[in-house]
């Protein structure tokens, strides 16, 4: 019988003949090293190959295999803290192997096969259980609560369960099927990349991911389970947004995929992620992290697969009822394999060469965002959140991987590199961002804050734009022009964007705010604004509120720690008592 | 011995057809011998069935489908390294030029070298002095970075790199430190400017070079980066030292893919680069870094010059995209005379956060860069006033800005090409430029620092 052989080496795509039960998907082991690839494509008894490691040195009737399986990943306790690259192998232990670089055809375990956990049975014997129900927990780290959940396509009755310390591959419950068949569950499974994990219904999100960053909880928040874009040229920030969001959102689980970018990004992540708490427990922020690194030198099929990767561990989290945040970090990388793949498949290409199907796949990896209802008979609710950098080509947004996104995301930060040059951070443009979330929070903000918030949004957003009509005539006739009522709008956007929306992300306190605070800083700056409204009609000059000293204390509010933000709100009395001299000596004078 | 094949079947610009080949590897290096004995080399860019599609290194002149014998030699390209190296010149495929021996190598390695594993990568954390206000007080450069300099035709940045080259120290420490340099397409007037500089400042013995010049085949300078980065790894890796790259012309590397690529009829991507170039150069970038528990490290200085000044053009673009921030030539400031012409609001490094501070430069380094960048963008926008509605119009304070972005320009921008400034002149500059502005306007400045330093520079003034 006829063997799989390579007959063409093309960079990462490999085209075999005669591979034995050739299936779409299936992954194969290529060549005496047994590389991994994945079939993308079959036309006869020719399979197109894109293989996930370097493919030099593959030469015209080298052997492949298929594994008869498709690209999986591995999933139970010991995924959190771990760094994986694009197929999920674990990066730690790839350098005990292999040494500080990357070598091919390294076979390393995915997950610790040692390790022994702590299982807490929840569930007993005689229990009729269904696919998604927790049968157990492990205390994966500090953080994590990992639950052991009967997989897909399971029903039936637990003939057998113990507590006590089991690796992951030991048997840990049997369950006698109502197929009459008798399952042994480990607390190790697998779950096919490409495709979605089950739930049981899909619901509209409607409480917003909490980031600690202003301009994104106040202006334009993201939902848990909702989805969100942040395109921008380099220099932009976006980055940072990322390593913010993942570092203070709060999310149960991050999962940070760093796609086809910088290898010391990876590092800092690696080597600050231990030691920054979370503001929440106290504790470090790795303990509730995983990372997928598959850098720009790295190999590109890698790089492709790693977004699924990436979102399949999330889904797993999702399932257990955690809220899981994913950050995908860049996008446009991502569409960039795709569209190396494709270049050489010899597909006919769309638009600036990437495959027609290129919002296809967009669309499809954002649509595994969401707020769901899980599996299993306790009706638990699982929100997965998806955030990707867009990285556009000289920043221009008409770049066909941002137009994709835009369309199906809800969430739309927009990175401005004007702004970065001011050195205002976040550099989001106020004005051309938004979110189609708003709606959907207003029974979260009465019940957390106060029903005034929206308000208050929607009035210190109509300050901002009034500005930026408004800065059109300034350029034009000057700032003297203005009216007094006009120029007091400049004074307040002016403290708006410095005071509020301006954020330092590498200052202890200012990295962080809570959205409890964040109520504080508006409030006091838009009650400011109303007081000096007042006083201008009591013949105040604006010159005059201007210089107030006052206006510096409302500054350096965004650096008041966290335990004395009444601080902030000690300030209205002030402001108070300043306008009311203010006032006098006007009338007097 | 290795099997001959007479069967080339195609030649069109740097690509050559081979059929009837059994076994080709993919990338493997391949031996071409001409008639008359002359011997080049190629890689395997593909293989068919039995057809190989060879990539040539040098120009395809002079070959013909009949009579050319080819060899596959079974191994990747590889170069040889020894300590010898230090202070060798060679071309762009690595053959010495500088008539001294041949090197005799005590290892060979592939010169695709391999990606670092992130979990590896120490994170960059170094100060390196260049002695240029310009990078040390404000893009400040760290070992194990990747600064790019985006420059333009007829702009002074062979001058910066080699003066980079010549003056970069990390203080405080007597370390093995060495230079790396590939020029890929440049003019002789340029290699040979590096060559003296090296020359006349004894720089020569701790470098190497790798010299491709414009009229050397172009092919040949896809290779060249690769090369020197393997000499660079091996002095970083395995003798301790720390290599400082240079890399120029990117641009004309660029240039070189683009031409293979086309040959190949390959679906091109935007203004006719192929679609992998941000993969291609990734894997030349991000060969610098530092590795946890190796002593050496690599920093990187690519040049390129960006078609019409435009850092939106594909090359600059995706540099930027991987390069840890970038320093950008103005052309309005050479032409106002002043060197080096950084614009220093388009200029950044990623890094610089993680190199200053107390015990790596000094406490008021990242108050003073703030406040600098402040004031100059302030006084920038001062002179655009003052252009559309002439001096008059300008406030008190912008007056004061004003001033203070010429002479931020002439004195802190502006330096000599032998001048090396140590970081605590670069900083008492700035505060001295600073003094001249009201303390009231001083806030990026914590106000520790405002009264440990300022009243220095103000009793300076006065006398």
């Amino acid at each position: 019988m006829d063997k799989g052989r390579i007959i063409k080496v093309a960079g990462p795509l490999v085209i075999a003949e005669n591979i034995e039960n050739a299936k779409m998907f299936d992954v194969v082991e290529v060549g005496e090293q047994k590389l991994i690839g994945e079939i993308v494509e079959l036309r006869e008894n020719k399979a197109a190959v894109q293989v996930y490691e370097e493919t030099s040195g593959l030469g015209v009737g080298d052997p492949i295999v298929s594994t008869g399986a498709p690209l999986s990943v591995e999933l139970g306790p010991g995924l959190i803290e771990s760094i994986f690259d694009g197929i999920q192998r674990p990066l730690d232990k790839i350098k005990e192997v292999a040494g500080d670089t990357i070598t091919r055809g390294v076979r390393v375990d995915i997950i610790d096969r040692e390790k022994k956990w702590e299982f807490k049975a929840v569930k007993s014997e005689g229990d009729e259980i269904e696919a998604g129900d927790i049968l157990g927990e492990v205390d994966e780290t500090v953080l994590v609560k990992h639950k052991i959940m009967v997989p897909y396509g399971i029903k039936g009755k637990i003939k057998k369960i113990k507590s006590g310390e089991f690796t992951v591959e030991e048997i840990i419950a049997v369950i006698e099927g109502e197929d009459g068949k008798e399952y042994k569950l480990s607390m190790l499974q697998k779950w096919p990349v490409r495709q979605g994990r089950p739930y049981t219904v899909k619901k509209p999100p409607i409480i917003p991911l909490i980031t600690g960053q202003r301009v994104i909880d106040a202006f334009f928040p993201v939902a848990k389970g909702g989805t969100a874009c942040v395109p921008g040229p380099f220099g932009s920030g976006k980055t940072v947004i990322q390593h913010q969001l993942a570092k203070w959102a709060d999310a149960d689980i991050i999962i940070y995929i760093g796609c086809g970018e910088r290898g010391n990004e990876m590092t800092d992540v690696l080597q600050e992620f231990p030691e920054l708490k979370d503001p929440r427990s106290g504790e470090p922020l790795m303990k509730r992290t995983v990372l997928i690194a598959n850098t720009s030198n790295m190999p590109v099929a890698a790089r492709e697969a790693s977004v699924y990767t990436g979102v399949t561990i999330a889904e797993y989290f999702r399932d257990m009822g955690y809220s899981v945040a994913v950050m995908a970090d860049s996008t446009s990388r991502w569409a960039e394999a795709m569209r190396e793949m494709s270049g050489r498949l010899e597909e006919m290409p769309g638009e600036e060469g990437y495959p027609a199907y290129l919002s296809r796949r967009i669309a499809e990896f954002y649509e595994r965002a969401g707020r769901v209802e899980c599996l299993g008979k306790d009706t638990r609710e699982g929100a997965l959140t998806i955030i990707g950098a867009v990285s556009p080509p000289g920043g221009d947004l008409s770049d066909p991987v941002v137009q994709a996104t835009l369309r199906v995301v809800q969430v739309f930060w927009s990175l401005e590199d004007k702004l970065a040059y001011r050195r205002h951070f976040p550099a989001i443009n106020w004005l051309t961002s938004y979110t189609l979330y708003t709606d959907s929070f207003d029974e979260y903000y009465k019940k957390e804050i106060g029903s005034e918030w929206k308000e208050m949004i929607q009035k210190s957003m109509r300050i901002l734009q009034e500005e930026a009509e408004l800065e059109e005539i300034v350029r034009l006739v000057g700032l003297d022009a203005l009216s007094p009522d006009n120029r007091l709008i400049m004074e307040t956007a002016r403290s708006i964007r410095e005071d509020f929306l301006h954020q330092n992300a590498f200052h202890p306190v200012d990295t962080f705010t809570s959205f409890k605070k964040q109520f504080q800083m508006i409030d006091i700056i838009l009650f400011f604004h109303s007081r000096a409204e007042k006083a201008l009609k009591n013949k105040v000059s604006v010159g005059d509120i201007s210089v107030l000293p006052i206006r510096e204390d409302i500054a350096q509010a965004k650096f008041i720690d966290e335990k004395e933000t009444n601080k902030i709100d000690e300030l209205k009395k002030k402001i108070d008592e300043v306008f009311e001299k203010l006032e006098k000596e006007s009338s007097n004078g | 011995m290795a099997k001959e094949y007479y069967t080339v079947s195609e030649i069109i610009g740097p690509l050559m057809l081979v059929e009837n080949v059994e076994g080709a590897k993919y990338e493997e290096l391949v031996e071409i011998e001409l008639a008359n004995g002359e011997v080049r080399n190629g890689r395997v860019l593909e293989v068919n069935y039995d057809k190989a599609l060879v990539q040539l290194f040098q120009e395809p002149r002079g070959l013909d489908v009949d009579s050319v014998k080819v060899r596959f030699l079974g191994r990747g390209v590889e170069i040889g390294l020894s300590p010898d190296i230090l202070g060798r010149v060679f071309d762009g495929q690595g053959k010495p030029i500088d008539d001294g021996p041949e090197i005799i190598p005590e290892i060979k390695r592939d010169i695709n070298g391999s990606a670092i594993n992130p979990y590896a990568r120490d994170y960059p954390a170094e100060f390196i002095q260049t002695g240029f206000s310009t990078i040390d007080g404000l893009n400040t450069l760290v070992r194990g970075q990747k600064l790019p300099i985006f420059s333009g035709s007829g702009l002074p940045h062979n001058q910066m790199a080699a003066q980079i080259a010549r003056q970069a120290k990390v203080l405080g420490k007597e370390e093995r430190f060495a230079v790396v340099f590939a020029a890929m397409g440049i003019t002789f007037g340029e290699a040979n400017f590096f060559m003296d500089d090296f020359r006349r400042t004894g720089a020569l013995e701790r470098t190497v070079l790798f010299i491709n010049l414009a009229d050397d085949p172009a092919v040949e300078r896809i290779a060249t980066p690769r090369m020197a980065l393997t000499v660079a790894e091996y002095l970083a890796f395995d003798m301790d030292m720390h290599v400082l790259v240079i890399l120029t012309d990117m641009t004309n590397y660029c240039e070189a893919l683009r031409e293979v690529s086309a040959a190949r009829k390959e679906i091109p991507g935007r203004r006719g680069y192929p679609g992998y170039l941000y993969t291609d150069l990734s894997m030349i970038y991000e060969r610098a870094g530092r590795i946890k528990g190796k002593k050496g490290s690599i920093t990187q200085i690519p040049v390129l010059t960006m078609p019409e000044d435009d850092k939106t053009h594909p090359i600059p673009d995706l540099t930027g995209y991987i390069t840890e921030g970038q320093i950008v030539f103005s052309r309005s400031l050479h032409r106002k005379g002043i060197y080096p012409p950084v614009d220093v609001l388009q200029s950044l490094s990623r890094l610089k956060d993680k190199g200053i501070g107390e015990g790596k430069t000094r406490e008021d380094h990242s108050d003073i860069f703030n406040q600098l960048f402040a004031a100059y963008a302030r006084g920038l926008e001062a002179r655009e006033l003052q252009v559309i509605l002439g001096e008059a119009a300008l406030s008190d304070i912008d007056k004061i800005y004003f001033k203070f972005a010429e002479e931020f320009e002439n004195r802190y921008i502006q330096q000599g090409e032998d001048e090396d400034r140590s970081i605590t002149f670069t900083l008492d500059l700035g505060w001295e430029l600073l003094s001249k502005i009201p303390r009231m306007e001083l806030k990026r400045i914590r106000p520790e620092y405002l009264k440990k330093y300022l009243p220095k520079f103000l009793k300076e003034e006065k006398k």
